[in-house]
C-alpha cells in the first residue's frame, strides 16, 4: 500500500507532471520521425537533464522512452516506415490496413496495445525488479563479471544482425572504455599523449555520435527517398469484434514483449518480431497476416511496448541495461549520483518507485496524445529532412560541448558519427557498442577485484555457483545462433 | 539495420577474394586492433603488489586479440556467404562528410556558431532546400535559438569566435 502511494506521488506534483507531459510529447515526436527515436532523443537531452533533480531527469527520460517506443507505430502506419526499429512488424498490417482506408482502425489498435503492453510491464517491473535486487545481494564481484558476460553474450546472441559481428562491437565498445588513466593503477593507456582523453572517453558523444550523426550521414544517402503518405481522418478505438480477436494477441505478446525486454538485447526490436510471429501461429486467420490484420498489429506493437518496462528491470536492480535506450536512462542516473543496484532498493524506494510510477502515468498519457493527436504528430512527418537535420547537428554538437565544455568531446562524436555509419553500413549493430562502453568499467573491474579475490587464480571461479551459471548461460546464448543458423540452412 | 550477410545478391561473381568488400573492412579492422594492440606494449606496467589481479595492459590486449580473432572467423564466414554488395555512396554523402570537416575548421579559426552556419547551409542546401528563407532559418535564425538558450538557460560559455566573442564582449 505504502508503495503504491509512492507511485502515484509523481500524480501530486505539478512539476513532475509538467516533465512526464513534456517528455511524453517529446518522445512520441522523436518515435514518430525516422531516424531518430527514444535512443537518440534521450542521448540529444541528457545535457538538458543537469538542471533537473534526479528524480525529474530520470522520469523525464523514461516518458521518452515509452512514448518514443509507442510514436514510431505512427509512422508506421501512415507511411510504411518505422518510426523506431522497434515500429519494423507494425508496418507488416499497419500499412495495408490503412491503405484499405482504415488508418484510424489501425492506429487505435497500435495504441490501445501498446498501452495494455506498456501497463503490463510496468506491473512486471513493479514486482520483478526487487526480487532481481535481492537476488544481487548475492553477488559478489565474481559473479558481477560472469553477469556483464552473460548481459554482452545475449545481446551478441539475440540482438539484430550477426552475432559475432555483434560481439566484436561490444568488444570495440569495452576497448573505449579503457581509453583514459586505468581506474585501479592509473596508467595511462590510449591517450596518445592528450592530456583530455587521460578522462576517458565521455558516453554522450559516442552516443550522440553512433545514434544522431551516423543517421545523420545515412540520410544523406537517402535523398531520394519517396514516402507514399496514407490520409489519417481520425483514431478510432478499436470495435468489440476487434478486442474479441486480438485480447489474447495482445496478452500474450505482453509477456512476451516483458520477458524479452529483462534480457539484454535491443528488447523492442526483437520483441516486437517474435509478438508478431507468435500472433500469427495462434491467429485462427494466419492468411490475412501481411495484408492488415489488427492481430498483427497488436502483436507487434503490445510487445515491443511491453519491453520497455522489462528492459527496466535489470537496469534498475543490477545496474545492467536491457536495451540501447535504458542505456542512455542508466547513463542519466549514473550523471545524477544514482547508482542502480540493489541498495537502491533499500535507500531509495520513493525514487524508484516515483520511476515506476511515472512509467505508468506515461503509458496513459501517450494513450491519450496519441488517440487524440496522432493526426498532428502525423504532420511532423512532413517536415523534410534538408531542415531537420542540420538543426538536430546543431543541437547535437552543442548538447555534446556542453557536458565538460570540451571542443574535443565534439570530435569525438563526429569521430564516432562517422565509425557508426560504416558499421551499420556493414552490418555491425552500434547498439553493443554502447553496451560494451556502459559496462566496459564493470567488466575490467570486477575481473580484476575477483583475480585479487581468487589469488590470480582464475579456475576459481569455478567454485562460484551463480558465477558458472552465468558463464553456462553465455556458452548458451554464443552457441544458439549457430545451432539456430544450422537448423535454417537445412 | 540491414542485414548484409544475405547470400542473395551476394558479391560472388567477379571479385577476387582478396578485393572483395569482406576483405576490405576485415583488413580496415584487423590493422586498426594490430596498431592499437601495438600500442599496449608501451603501456607502463606496474609492480605486482600494485597490479590489482592484471597488469593495466594485459585486459585491453585481450580485447584487441578477441577482436582480431572474431574479425577472422568473420572474414572465413563471408567467404562461405558472400556479404551483399551495397550500393555506391552518393555525392550528398562525401558532401555531408566534407561539411563535418568544413565545420570543424571554421569552428576552430573562426567562430564555433559560425560553424554550425555553415554546416547548417551547406547540408541544407545540398540535399535540395533552395528557398532562401528556410535555409536563412536554419543557418542563422535556429543556431542563434540554440546558442541563446544554452547560454541563458544551461549557462553555457561557448568557445570565443569572431561573432561570439561580439556576444561575450
Amino acid at each position: 500500500m505504502e508503495n503504491l502511494s509512492l507511485m502515484l506521488a509523481p500524480l501530486l506534483s505539478s512539476k513532475l507532471m509538467i516533465v512526464l507531459i513534456f517528455g511524453t510529447l517529446f518522445g512520441l515526436i522523436l518515435g514518430v520521425l525516422p531516424g531518430l527515436g527514444p535512443t537518440t532523443g534521450g542521448a540529444l537531452i541528457l545535457p538538458f537533464t543537469m538542471t533537473l533533480d534526479p528524480l525529474s531527469a530520470i522520469v523525464l527520460l523514461t516518458a521518452i522512452y515509452c512514448a518514443g517506443t509507442y510514436g514510431g507505430a505512427i509512422t508506421a502506419v501512415l507511411i510504411n516506415t518505422p518510426g523506431t526499429p522497434a515500429a519494423a512488424a507494425t508496418c507488416l498490417d499497419g500499412y495495408p490496413l490503412a491503405q484499405k482506408g482504415e488508418a484510424g482502425r489501425a492506429l487505435g489498435m497500435a495504441t490501445v496495445s501498446s498501452t495494455i503492453g506498456g501497463i503490463f510491464s510496468v506491473v512486471v517491473l513493479v514486482f520483478f525488479a526487487p526480487l532481481l535486487a535481492q537476488l544481487a545481494y548475492e553477488f559478489g564481484q565474481p559473479e558481477y563479471f560472469a553477469l556483464a558476460i552473460f548481459g554482452l553474450t545475449m545481446l551478441a546472441s539475440i540482438g539484430e544482425g550477426s552475432p559475432i559481428k555483434n560481439l566484436i562491437a561490444g568488444a570495440f565498445g569495452i576497448l573505449i572504455s579503457t581509453i583514459g588513466k586505468d581506474f585501479m593503477t592509473s596508467i595511462d593507456r590510449f591517450t596518445f599523449g592528450i592530456n583530455e582523453l587521460s578522462e576517458g572517453i565521455g558516453f554522450i558523444p559516442v552516443v550522440v555520435g553512433l545514434f544522431a550523426i551516423s543517421e545523420m550521414l545515412t540520410q544523406s544517402t537517402l535523398l531520394d527517398q519517396i514516402f507514399n503518405r496514407v490520409a489519417l481522418k481520425a483514431v478510432k478505438l478499436p470495435s468489440i469484434s476487434d478486442y474479441k480477436k486480438t485480447w489474447i494477441t495482445i496478452i500474450r505478446s505482453s509477456g512476451i514483449g516483458s520477458f524479452i525486454g529483462v534480457l539484454p538485447a535491443e528488447g523492442g526490436t526483437v520483441a516486437s518480431l517474435i509478438g508478431y510471429s507468435e500472433a500469427k501461429r495462434w491467429s485462427k486467420n494466419p492468411e490475412e497476416f501481411g495484408k492488415g490484420s489488427v492481430e498483427g498489429i497488436a502483436g507487434a506493437e503490445a510487445a515491443n511496448n511491453a519491453a520497455t518496462g522489462g528492459a527496466m528491470v535489470p537496469t534498475l536492480a543490477l545496474g545492467i541495461p536491457g536495451s540501447a535506450t535504458t542505456a542512455v536512462i542508466l547513463t542519466g542516473l549514473i550523471i545524477h549520483g544514482v547508482r542502480p543496484g540493489p541498495d537502491l532498493f533499500r535507500e531509495q524506494p520513493d525514487f524508484l518507485y516515483g520511476i515506476f510510477g511515472s512509467m505508468l502515468i506515461a503509458n496513459v498519457l501517450f494513450f491519450i496524445f496519441g488517440f487524440f493527436g496522432a493526426k498532428i504528430f502525423a504532420r511532423i512527418t512532413l517536415v523534410p529532412n534538408k531542415l531537420l537535420w542540420p538543426m538536430i547537428f546543431a543541437v547535437s554538437v552543442c548538447g555534446t560541448y556542453s557536458l565538460s565544455q570540451s571542443i574535443l568531446d565534439v570530435w569525438i562524436m563526429l569521430f564516432f558519427g562517422v565509425i557508426g555509419f560504416f558499421m551499420r553500413r556493414y552490418g555491425f549493430s552500434v547498439v553493443p557498442v554502447i553496451i560494451g562502453l556502459i559496462l566496459g568499467e564493470l567488466v575490467e573491474g570486477t575481473l580484476r577485484q575477483s583475480l585479487v579475490i581468487f589469488e590470480g587464480d582464475w579456475l576459481r571461479f569455478l567454485t562460484r555457483p551463480i558465477a558458472v551459471t552465468f558463464f553456462i548461460l553465455s556458452l548458451i546464448a554464443l552457441i544458439f545462433p549457430l545451432l539456430r543458423k544450422k537448423k535454417s540452412n537445412e | 539495420m540491414s542485414d548484409v550477410q544475405k547470400s542473395k545478391g551476394a558479391d560472388k561473381k567477379s571479385l577476387p577474394l582478396f578485393f572483395n568488400i569482406s576483405f576490405k573492412v576485415i583488413f580496415i579492422i584487423v590493422l586498426t586492433s594490430s596498431v592499437l594492440l601495438y600500442f599496449t606494449f608501451t603501456f607502463e606496467e606496474v609492480p605486482p603488489i600494485l597490479n590489482r589481479g592484471i597488469q593495466p595492459a594485459t585486459f585491453p590486449k585481450a580485447l584487441l586479440i578477441l577482436i582480431i580473432s572474431l574479425s577472422l572467423i568473420v572474414y572465413y564466414l563471408s567467404i562461405k556467404v558472400p556479404w551483399n554488395i551495397e550500393k555506391k555512396l552518393p555525392n550528398s554523402f562525401y558532401i555531408t562528410l566534407a561539411s563535418f570537416i568544413i565545420f570543424s575548421v571554421v569552428s576552430v579559426t573562426l567562430d564555433f556558431f559560425l560553424g554550425i552556419s555553415v554546416l547548417s547551409v551547406l547540408v541544407s542546401f545540398f540535399w535540395g532546400e533552395r528557398r532562401i528563407f528556410y535555409l536563412f532559418l536554419v543557418a542563422i535564425i535556429f543556431p542563434i535559438i540554440v546558442f541563446i538558450f544554452f547560454e541563458t538557460i544551461l549557462g553555457l560559455r561557448f568557445p570565443g569566435g569572431i561573432i561570439t566573442n561580439l556576444y561575450y564582449n
